[in-house]
């Protein structure tokens, strides 16, 4: 059961939950409130947490020499390799658990945090794989839609219409053409995994989504919305708002996949049109002034209004049909390396 | 800054050996909006505390129950979120924000404060 604020609070009013203060991402970034929702919830569980974390924003900030923010087991590694090290850190666990080097009954939660850079292109062959091998482990992507820790360069994940330095809003181009690539549809695309969506404004679906992935037999997978108030030109107390609004106009609805089956947590009756969205941060000023930002936004709102109609229709297509997995309750995939 | 340690000082291989050392690091500097902290109108709803990306909010247990006591003006960042999830600086009919003097988090320029 998810604690309420003031639950947390009186568990964690004189403690520094995995990150301490003192890191140096910008004033109202909303990372750390990510992170340390996740790691509230994982403590009060009776997990100890373990984070990987892949190059970003998130590492390169709270890790500067010779300061580090965590005080928890921390493993930093590059862009490419994060769900690697986390699941060769999983795995050593087991075998030091299988050795009796560790006592057996020991909770540890494996966190990999990656940014979106991180995760839809440099480090998803090896997230994928992680994911195949099986390994118990929660990776926690924290979407900033867009290279940010480098100075606001386009990826995979950000959205249409959105001025980065490489794909610049001008006479000829509208920003990025294409649409935001779906993570979770690719994650949830595995076996055996359970994949999740959430934002800053749910705090409740959000514990409730990662107790879920910790008690998950295998893999988990959760997609956050994370306000970049610095490059998506926002106010700094903006995050939060940002979030809220992105559920309530469809444009990051919250939903989970566990084997297959779709389940959407928060059914938006009257969604807000996205133009709301757009139009309430900088990135997309730019975009708006061209003669075809309309047709862009129309677009988008299409796009979004179908892909929650098609997730309701999962939703319904899949309900009490786990397909996938577990095919055994043996960890075998582990367990061969384990040893 | 920390002081400058030479080589022999330094743990092997420059490794950082304490866990959460970056408390000792003033981010509070960086403010330029201050958070002032009313507690007449607070409910200690915990909102602040649970979103606050610097953990600079100070709760202490009166009776078992939290309660907000102020900031942290140490590591403060003074981005304000706290003030914008606030439950009490929005009027719940109008859902327009209230008057400065009933709000529990109202942000002030840091330039108010140069003479302390």
């Amino acid at each position: 059961m998810p604690l309420s604020a003031i639950d947390l609070a009186k568990q964690f009013y004189d403690k520094n939950p995995g990150i301490t203060p003192g890191h140096r991402l910008c004033p109202g970034c909303a990372a750390p409130t990510i992170v340390k929702i996740a790691l509230m919830t994982a403590i009060a569980n009776g997990y100890e947490p373990v984070v990987a974390l892949a190059t970003g924003c998130l590492e390169v900030s709270t890790t500067i020499y010779p300061y580090s923010a965590w005080n928890v087991p921390y493993i930093h590694n590059a862009f490419e390799n994060v769900s690697a090290t986390i699941s060769g850190v999983e795995t050593a666990f087991k075998a030091a658990k299988k050795r009796g080097e560790i006592p057996a009954d020991k909770k540890l939660a494996f966190f990999a945090f990656g940014g979106d850079g991180g995760t839809y292109d440099i480090g998803l062959q090896s997230l994928s794989g992680a994911v195949e091998r099986g390994h118990k482990f929660i990776y926690i992507v924290y979407d900033n839609e867009g290279y940010m820790n480098t100075g606001n360069q386009r990826s995979g994940s950000t959205p249409t219409g959105s001025d980065t330095t490489t794909a610049p809003v001008g006479k000829k181009m509208s920003g990025k053409v294409q649409l935001k690539k779906n993570i979770v549809e690719i994650m949830a695309a595995h076996e055996n995994v359970y994949v999740a969506t959430v934002a800053l404004t749910d705090t409740f679906d959000f514990m409730k989504k990662i107790e879920k992935a910790l008690a998950f037999d295998g893999p988990s997978f959760i997609a956050a919305h994370s306000a970049c108030v610095r490059f998506w030109r926002v106010a700094d107390d903006q995050a939060v708002e940002t979030s809220k609004l992105a559920v309530e106009t469809l444009y990051w609805p919250l939903y989970e996949v566990e084997r297959g089956v779709y389940r959407v947590t928060k059914k938006i009756k009257d969604p807000k049109p996205v133009s709301e969205y757009i139009k309430s941060q900088g990135r997309f000023s730019a975009m708006l002034k061209r003669p075809d930002a309309q047709e862009i936004i129309d677009e988008l709102q299409q796009y979004v209004t179908a892909r929650y109609e098609r997730l309701l229709a999962l939703e319904e297509a899949t309900k009490d049909k786990p397909v996938r997995g577990p095919w055994s309750k043996k960890d075998v995939q582990t367990d061969e390396h384990a040893m | 800054m920390a002081e400058l340690k030479g080589w022999k000082d330094i743990p092997i291989g420059g490794l950082v050996v304490e866990p959460g050392s970056a408390k000792k690091y003033q981010t509070g500097t960086w403010r330029v909006l201050r958070p002032i902290f009313q507690s007449e109108n607070c409910i200690n709803c915990m909102f602040c505390w649970l979103y606050c990306p610097d953990q600079s909010i100070v709760v202490e247990l009166v009776d078992g129950k939290p309660k907000m006591k102020g900031f942290d003006y140490y590591s403060c960042k003074g981005c304000g979120l706290c003030a914008n999830v606030c439950p009490k600086n929005i009027d719940p009919k109008t859902k327009q924000p209230v008057a400065d003097e009933k709000k529990a988090i109202i942000m002030k320029p840091e330039t108010d404060f140069v003479e302390e």
